[in-house]
């Protein structure tokens, strides 16, 4: 379980990220969180996990948490099954090596992500999508019971993206997670969310089940364009999509081209860069 | 998947290889040098005490493998062993391959406290103790300067201890320059040149007692230097905090390299090159990295000790052939990474 009560955050005074966000994720639920960038996302998650202390509000978690942060780190030289058994980090103390058990772990958590053939290889000569995925299998091995993801599809390919959201909805339906995954894709929300989360400008947000929050009126506030928001059957598979009305073809134009205005209070940036 | 790209060398062949080269300099620097002893009497001189041998060698060859040649070279193992490990460990913990107890300041910090001891205090235990608390100071003088964020957090560690360097460099310059030539110049000079050539068994204990047990610490946190090389907030959303642990390791870092000063000077270019050598051939994994780092800086230190009183009738300080060795290894090793990064 993921719950925030009240939960608010600033880096320059007066400017708020986010305020007064109030949301709770079930064992087995599944929250999509939009939002355009320097909205706060990345900083709710770091709230989340524990490596930032939110200015405001509580947040209450059923257990470990488990975070998947965007595979930009493309400079370790580990092999991706040692990558999975820093998971394993939490239960070895100062002086201990990874046991048996943990291995045996850390390969049926590289198994249930699908990708126990590149165990041997080397992180840094993975694809993009099989570093997100050993990721999520590294934070799998940490026995967590909630799960942050940071935009886990925004570097992937069609065919990746499905791989994973599949994967994030098994997950949370066959081992009972409680998921938050940050996207930019709205389809992504009515794909796989049960709830979501928008984070407007001004601190301002909407949050609540997928098909109620995520509207055609709340999504053109959130990215400044008009959307238009419909239901597809195809092959016995269906759902709802969102288009963008950007004035492409033959459509009117939303109106004159203006650039979006700054968002208030941009995170600095991550620590991670080199 | 390229079999020279594949870190997994057969494990068994490669320890054996490290450890059999390991054995081979030694016995080979013990017979080496200008007083050349038959490679059979230096193993029988060196099997004496343990098995019942009878004596074949004359005394004066006993001499010099017993009493001046053994406690030198094991001083330089310990040494290189040291000196690679910590390179191996900082490397590491600063996500780093150009750091070492040398780039990063903690060498000349060392030699800066004492040359401070040995003019206020005079020899002995004062120079242990300035060298150590000179590493420690120049470190956290580093830590200070870098602050770790930013996109040029790897150049800004190096440049720091850069400046650092220079910083304790001037020092020990202006100390020599005030020094009394009559009495503590001399002595100050042939220590800052940095030496194994006035190795004794007590100072080779002195080294043991400080490089064995850190080392053995560092050795130990070599799965948690993997998990702190993904830097601190990933370590902590994996559920460690790594503060402590870092504090442990750069003690021992510290105390491994001061022993080393203390004994034999400054003595560059073994932290940096032989644990990038090592990476280049084992993978990154430090469960792996760290002790091979040990075994090679070892074999290569005594090595190049063993040329230093060798090559010539005096003798070259051995810094001055790990810099020579050690600097187009380090030229190498910058370009691979240059050309690697450029096809990022």
């Amino acid at each position: 379980m993921i719950a925030a009560e009240a939960a608010g955050h600033w880096y320059r005074p007066g400017q708020w990220l986010f305020r007064d966000l109030s949301f709770r994720v079930r064992p087995g639920g599944i929250l999509a969180v939009l939002g355009p960038n320097g909205r706060g996302k990345t900083t709710l998650l770091r709230g989340i996990c524990g490596t930032l202390r939110l200015r405001e509000g509580r947040l209450r978690l059923g257990g470990p948490v488990g975070y998947v942060p965007q595979a930009q780190q493309a400079d370790i030289g580990y092999l991706a099954i040692d990558m999975v058994l820093l998971g394993r980090s939490r239960f070895l103390g100062r002086f201990d090596a990874p046991r048996a058990t943990d291995l045996a772990r850390a390969e049926a958590c590289l198994d249930e992500v699908g990708l126990t053939a590149i165990a041997g290889q080397r992180y840094d000569r993975l694809s993009g999508g099989q570093r997100q995925l050993v990721l999520l299998a590294r934070a799998l091995a940490t026995d967590c019971t909630a799960m942050v993801l940071d935009e886990p599809a925004s570097a992937l390919d069609l065919a990746n993206q499905g791989i994973m959201l599949r994967l994030l909805q098994r997950l949370a339906l066959e081992r009972g997670l409680a998921i938050l995954f940050t996207t930019h894709d709205p389809d992504h929300a009515l794909g796989i969310a049960d709830q979501t989360l928008l984070m407007l400008d001004a601190g301002a947000h909407v949050v609540g089940p997928t098909g109620e929050a995520v509207t055609e009126d709340s999504l053109a506030r959130l990215y400044a364009v008009p959307v238009h928001r419909m239901a597809w059957r195809k092959d016995g598979e269906h759902g709802e999509t969102v288009v963008p009305l950007h004035g492409l073809r033959g459509g009117r134009a939303a109106g004159p081209v203006r650039p979006r205005a700054a968002p208030p209070g941009r995170a600095p940036p991550a620590s991670r860069h080199r | 998947m390229s079999a020279a790209a594949s870190p997994r060398v057969r494990p068994v062949l490669f320890w054996t290889a490290l450890s059999a080269l390991l054995l081979a300099t030694l016995l080979a620097s013990l017979a080496a040098g200008r007083y050349a002893v038959p490679l059979q009497h230096v193993a029988t001189i060196l099997a004496a005490p343990v098995l019942d041998v009878a004596p074949r060698w004359t005394p004066t060859e006993e001499l010099v493998v017993r009493t001046i040649r053994l406690p030198r070279l094991l001083m330089a193992g310990l040494a290189g062993a040291g000196l690679a490990l910590c390179g191996a460990v900082l490397q590491g913990i600063f996500r780093n391959p150009l750091v070492g107890p040398q780039t990063i300041g903690i060498s000349s910090g060392a030699a800066l406290g004492g040359v401070t001891a040995i003019l206020l205090l005079g020899f002995g235990l004062p120079v242990a103790i300035g060298v150590f608390l000179g590493a420690i100071a120049a470190l956290l003088a580093v830590l200070a300067i870098h602050d770790g964020k930013g996109p040029s957090a790897v150049l800004t560690l190096v440049l720091a201890g850069v400046v650092v360097s220079a910083f304790c460099g001037a020092l020990v310059g202006f100390a020599t320059y005030i020094a009394d030539p009559e009495t503590k110049l001399p002595g100050l000079v042939f220590w800052l040149m940095g030496s194994f050539a006035a190795a004794t068994w007590p100072k080779l204990q002195l080294l043991a007692l400080c490089t064995l047990p850190a080392g053995g610490v560092l050795l130990a946190m070599r799965w948690r230097i993997n998990l702190l090389s993904l830097g601190d907030e990933e370590a902590r959303t994996l559920g460690v905090h790594p503060a402590r642990d870092r504090l442990i390791l750069l003690g021992a870092v510290c105390l491994i390299v001061a022993a080393q000063v203390a004994v034999s000077g400054a003595i560059g270019w073994v932290g940096l090159v032989i644990p990038n050598l090592c990476r280049l051939v084992l993978g990154a994994d430090h469960r792996r990295l760290l002790p091979a780092s040990a075994l090679l800086g070892a074999s290569f230190l005594m090595l190049a000790d063993t040329f230093a009183r060798s090559l010539t009738a005096a003798e070259i300080p051995v810094g001055i052939v790990t810099a020579i060795v050690g600097t187009p290894v380090f030229a190498g090793l910058l370009r691979r990474a240059a050309s690697a990064r450029g096809r990022a």
